[in-house]
């Protein structure tokens, strides 16, 4: 799915979170918003998500006006900073949770949602785990569940807050590697918020460099690297 | 002396321990606080048991048989299974309102449910008999037209409503905002709406605290006196509630009836802090698991 981001901005009372911002990420690809804390960068991705509504301007899926879509409309597979993962539920009943919360009409049967969780534990490579609770899986488990959630509502786009923020070096490179084969097997279009530009610019086809609620640059890795176009990027992508 | 205390002494003679107050100093403090529980917790406690039994059980029990007493007794509890659901509800949607959503006049708000702490029982109890009392607008009309709040059950469940207003919110409010929001909106994010989210997501988040604060609001609603007193009317047998009940039996000298309803009073205080203890042991493991992972 196209996203275009036209002309929003945000407050947050009298601050400017948002300065307007216009940004189009094509069908199927893998960006990220990078900059330092204060840039504007999760406030963009969760008006993406429907968590946050911009004080003005349009955004828009496949051409469509979206801008006024519900948080459930959007159906955006969202994984939070810190995951989120509904302590008092099983793995199996956190990935089943979203099929559950479907109208009645095009809930699964039972036996469809054992198999679509089944299924999805395969994909994230931990079949046996469906039986534990969140307390009881480490870091790099817990980030990909929430990634099985996340495409359990067969999602049009794959948002993700600092997906890796919160684990090692060594573990974090595994599921770098994790991400980018999810995102080429099911080809949707995903956007990862980082403040480490390195991550960045190893994972993502379009990287997309913030500062103070504004774009500073936009760009394939390479590009950014080879010319970066202000200051603030040569020196945020040089440490 | 206890083993800690002995290791403790083990150990002090390789290195300094931490503390190391004299021996004799610890002995005093630890001393001082059980005597200070002691003398404040325990021996009323065990005084009006004692007093209650003084002529025998028998005569206990006689005294909790009369009419007016029975009365007593079950208006505390009808007033308590009024107001317990009812408070449950208020704190649920105010703690919610609090720790979930950002809008003007939320300081107030929150200023607002600890007003009940603030302000005395009795003045609360006046407002309600000024509001409602027979002499206001809106009291003659309602007494005209055959329900009359003051002096009567309406009067009781309203004072005692916002005496036990602030316990739940209270109780809940650190819980939800230690929580967050994180887990309600990545359900929103998965398609369910508010109240899918409320009873599936919030709810079983909170349900240890929500207890807690069912189990307070019940020991103070079946212990509310100075509001209760003002709009009651203390009518024998019909709006004397047990805590009024106990004072009026006090004040005709007839202690072991006095007694018996107030170590009836304790033993039901007693019975919630029991069931709270057991319910923690019993799912030790599920409060473990339900702290930030």
């Amino acid at each position: 799915m196209h996203i275009q981001i036209d002309e929003i901005s945000k407050e947050f009372g009298s601050t400017a979170a948002l300065t307007p911002v216009t940004l189009g990420i094509p069908s199927g690809a893998l960006a990220a918003l990078l900059g330092p804390s204060g840039s504007g960068k999760t406030t963009l991705l969760r008006i993406l998500g429907g968590l946050e509504f911009p004080s003005s301007g349009r955004v828009l899926f496949d051409g469509q006006d979206a801008t006024g879509l519900s948080v459930q409309e959007r159906r955006a597979g969202f994984v939070f900073q810190s995951y989120a993962l509904f302590r008092h539920m099983t793995v199996f009943e956190n990935i089943a949770y979203g099929l559950r919360a479907r109208p009645r009409v095009s809930r699964p049967a039972d036996a469809e949602i054992t198999r679509r969780v089944t299924k999805l534990l395969d994909l994230i490579q931990l079949p046996q785990i469906g039986t534990r609770y969140p307390s009881q899986l480490s870091g790099g488990q817990r980030q990909r569940v929430a990634l099985a959630r996340a495409l359990a509502i067969e999602p049009r786009m794959l948002l993700l807050d600092e997906p890796f923020g919160a684990l090692d070096a060594r573990v974090r490179k595994e599921l770098r590697q994790g991400l980018r084969e999810i995102h080429d097997n099911t080809g949707l279009t995903t956007v990862f918020v980082t403040h480490d530009q390195e991550e960045a610019m190893e994972l993502a086809d379009l990287v997309v460099v913030m500062s103070m609620g504004r774009i500073e640059q936009v760009g394939r890795p390479a590009d950014i690297r080879a010319r970066p176009k202000t200051d603030f990027v040569r020196e945020f992508i040089s440490v | 002396m206890s083993d800690a205390t002995l290791v403790d002494l083990q150990r002090r003679r390789a290195f300094r321990a931490p503390t190391n107050e004299a021996p004799w100093l610890r002995v005093l403090l630890t001393l001082g606080v059980v005597g200070v529980l002691a003398l404040l917790l325990f021996a009323p406690l065990i005084v009006v048991f004692v007093d209650a039994l003084a002529q025998g059980a028998g005569a206990a029990l006689a005294s909790l048989a009369n009419p007016d007493a029975e009365s007593a007794i079950w208006l505390t509890l009808t007033v308590t299974a009024i107001v317990l659901p009812l408070n449950a509800a208020f704190g649920i949607a105010a703690a919610w309102a609090i720790t979930k959503f950002d809008f003007r006049g939320k300081a107030f708000l929150i200023t607002l449910i600890d007003l009940p702490f603030s302000v005395s029982p009795v003045v609360a109890g006046l407002c309600l008999v000024l509001l409602f009392g027979s002499n206001s607008l809106i009291g003659g009309w309602l007494v005209a037209s055959g329900y009359p709040i003051i002096f009567a059950l309406p009067g009781i469940v309203l004072a005692t409503l916002f005496v036990t207003f602030p316990f739940v919110a209270r109780e809940l409010i650190p819980v939800m905002i230690e929580q967050g929001r994180a887990e309600e909106e990545a359900a929103l994010t998965l398609g369910a709406g508010g109240w899918r989210v409320f009873f599936t997501v919030t709810l079983p988040n909170i349900r240890w605290a929500l207890l807690y604060g069912v189990l307070l609001c019940n020991a103070r609603a079946m212990g509310e006196f100075g509001a209760v007193a003002v709009v009651s009317g203390k009518i024998r047998g019909q709006t004397a509630t047990m805590p009024i009940t106990i004072e009026m039996l006090y004040n005709e000298y007839l202690s072991v009836a006095a007694f018996s309803m107030a170590a009836l009073l304790a033993l039901l205080a007693l019975v919630t802090l029991t069931l709270k203890t057991l319910l923690e042991w019993r799912y030790a493991d599920q409060l473990a698991a339900n702290h930030r992972h």
